[in-house]
């Protein structure tokens, strides 16, 4: 089976622009991105199935049918992608309730540890005068920890 | 007998369907949810002795024929898994109800939280039973929707920020499954896992490996394996302790479930073992490297889950049937293990207030039995002779250097030094959280319990909130920890039987046919 042309690049583009969304801040437009990357999902397995007649038996002989299995899949993935939109949306809205936006959050890791260099470079810091303080907090496991703890405390 | 095999995801989706009518009767929705529960546990057992005595068990479902309709199979690895995630999501239920009940909000329990468990638990049944890949992808959507919902049960401000990012990672893993579902089926024309035994044999090797990829990669997301982990430790730990519990134990093993099934029935030949080693031993150690970092318990142990994950590809990517059951048995005493620290986590944070370790302190002289109940499983995870971690580690060393690869021994070594360095984990929150002098802000046993009532007083919309402290731990969420250290015990007592039982699964694996003549007797089409 030869896959058609025009199929393959709308999945293309549908992909890439999903992928692009997916990877803003806002949630808001990395719902789009999920939105775009089902669609382009769902072309994707049409494409796989053949194109024809309707699959109604008696409609057509069985040879110029199109291979309904892929439509069934597509309608299945498309409850999914509306179900997961809805529940994106009120989570997005949350978000916006809570903190006034809806931007995806650092992780609580990275930003102690962004913490933590700004501490270091701190002019009040008396280790700054040191030297490489990132290597410090490296290997200096239980110092870095009391830090990010009392980092906590004062949050 | 196969009308067992539908039953376990049949049951919990009326259930489900069942506590959702009886919304606002907190009483009714508990009744029902244990019975539905406890009856998955004894089909699973029924399903396991079956498939041992008979081989798999094949369900058409819908009285479809095999390649047209959907097949359920249980065979011994689906029923084995099935058994042990049944039994764990039971004791989870009771503890999470004691929880419930304890925090006395007992008339206002968040009333979703029935249904939605339950739903969570047919999901991943109907991903260990499917025979077949789109009904595998329905089952893992069902098991992600489900627990979406329960990872930002009460929406609160931290719950909404790490659950949009498990959000974003898993609907990312589930197109990429999709599409590979698409591609699978455009190249073969079928989607029955025992058909595309054969037609994927017949396809061109580069195209079989891009579908393997492809697979590995979205099973991968979901199994928290090394370079794409950094979602669960960020999002895990937020939950309440019974919703991270039930997530360490199942969910992330439902994706090494699917890698071992691809793994051997739709790919053997192990062309992708060396990514498999290689991915092993970076997932043990980078992530046990962070557990020893961390400085909350809950934290902690989130690492050790990812770190863990690497013992079971290590034993998938040697592609040997020791090595195999190695993997299968491991799994097995990781669900357990991994689910029952972080009950006994939740029952920390609920004694001392918190889970960082640095206010928390003495927790071995102010309860001793928690003490026990968090040692035993700790040094089970760390693998210390006899339990049942050990054995599965010494499984898997066995197996790596039967393999006699440079790489398998390399994964000796990291394993061993994943061993150790657990064991340095689990040891510094012994010694910080249990050993050590009583911190001062811990509750003490005559306050505590006014302050319970107080706390769940003041803030009765908030029924889950952890924060919740009190001297005396309430027996139903005790109850249930005791059980699955007890469960763990028991692996270690019966770890004969069982590895037998992973050997026999692992060769049926291994030979594929078992398989295959369960779901076409005439031959596949």
């Amino acid at each position: 089976m030869t896959p058609n042309l025009t199929y393959v690049i709308v999945v293309g583009v549908l992909v890439a622009a999903g992928v692009t969304l997916l990877l803003e801040r806002s949630l808001t437009r990395v719902l789009m991105g999920v939105i775009l990357l089902g669609n382009g999902a769902n072309l994707l397995l049409l494409t796989g199935g053949r194109a024809g007649a309707p699959p109604i038996v008696g409609g057509a002989p069985q040879e110029e049918m199109s291979d309904p299995l892929p439509q069934a899949m597509i309608l299945t993935a498309i409850v999914i992608t509306l179900g997961m939109t809805a529940f994106l949306l009120a989570l997005a809205y949350r978000s916006w309730h809570l903190n006034g936006h809806d931007e995806v959050q650092d992780d609580v890791e990275d930003r102690r540890i962004m913490d933590l260099a700004e501490r270091d470079e701190g002019p009040g810091d008396a280790d700054a005068g040191t030297g490489d303080d990132d290597d410090d907090a490296e290997a200096d496991p239980e110092r870095s920890l009391t830090a990010s703890a009392d980092a906590g405390r004062a949050g | 007998m196969t009308y067992l095999v539908p039953l376990p995801v049949v049951m919990p989706l009326l259930g489900a369907a069942l506590t959702l009518i009886l919304l606002g009767r907190p009483r009714a929705q508990r009744w029902v949810s244990l019975t539905v529960l406890t009856a998955t546990v004894a089909v699973a057992v029924l399903l396991l002795v079956r498939s041992s005595i008979d081989g798999p068990l094949v369900v058409e479902v819908g009285g479809w024929a095999a390649p047209i309709g959907i097949v359920l199979v249980a065979d011994q690895l689906a029923a084995l898994m099935l058994v042990v995630s049944a039994a764990v999501t039971l004791c989870v239920l009771v503890y999470s109800i004691g929880q419930g009940m304890a925090d006395g909000n007992e008339e206002t329990p968040l009333s979703v939280y029935h249904p939605t468990y339950l739903v969570l638990t047919a999901g991943v049944c109907n991903a260990f039973l499917s025979g077949d890949l789109f009904n595998l992808y329905v089952g893992f959507e069902i098991l992600l929707v489900a627990s979406y919902v329960l990872l930002t049960l009460g929406s609160t401000e931290t719950r909404i920020r790490a659950g949009t990012t498990y959000v974003v990672v898993s609907l990312l893993s589930s197109v990429i499954f999709l599409v590979a579902i698409g591609l699978v089926y455009a190249s073969t024309g079928t989607l029955n896992l025992a058909q595309l035994v054969e037609r994927l044999d017949a396809l061109p090797d580069d195209l079989r490996l891009v579908l393997q990829g492809m697979l590995l990669l979205a099973f991968g997301i979901k199994a928290a394996v090394f370079p794409l982990s950094a979602w669960l430790p960020d999002s895990y730990p937020t939950a309440p302790a019974p919703v991270t519990a039930v997530f360490a134990g199942l969910l992330t093993k439902v994706g090494v479930y699917a890698i071992i099934r691809t793994e051997t029935l739709l790919f053997p030949g192990g062309r992708t073992a060396t990514l498999l080693l290689v991915t092993a031993v970076l997932t043990m150690v980078v992530g046990i490297l962070g557990a020893v970092a961390q400085s909350d318990i809950k934290r902690l142990l989130s690492f050790t889950l990812i770190s863990h994950i690497g013992y079971m590809l290590f034993g998938v990517g040697l592609t040997s049937s020791l090595g195999l059951s190695a993997a299968i048995f491991y799994v097995v005493h990781h669900i357990t293990i991994q689910t029952t620290l972080f009950l006994a986590a939740g029952l920390v944070e609920r004694r001392g207030g918190s889970t960082a370790m640095d206010r928390l302190g003495g927790l071995a002289r102010l309860s001793p039995l928690l003490a026990v109940l968090f040692f035993v499983p700790a040094l089970n995870l760390a693998g210390i002779p006899p339990f049942s971690g050990f054995l599965g580690k010494l499984g898997l060393v066995q197996a790596g250097i039967d393999d006699g690869g440079v790489l398998a021994w390399i994964l000796v070594a990291g394993g061993l030094l994943t061993s150790l360095l657990t064991l340095y984990a689990v040891a510094r929150v012994w010694n910080l959280a249990f050993w050590r002098a009583p911190h001062p802000d811990m509750p003490e046993p005559g306050d505590a319990a006014q302050a319970a009532r107080t706390s769940g007083a003041v803030q009765p919309q908030q029924p889950v909130t952890a924060g919740q402290t009190g001297a005396v731990l309430p027996g139903m969420m005790i109850a249930p920890t005791v059980a699955l250290v007890a469960f763990g015990l028991v692996l270690t007592l019966v770890a004969g039987p069982l590895f037998d039982l992973s050997t026999d699964a692992a060769n049926d694996l291994l030979q594929r046919t078992p398989y295959v003549d369960a779901v076409f007797p005439g031959g596949a089409p």
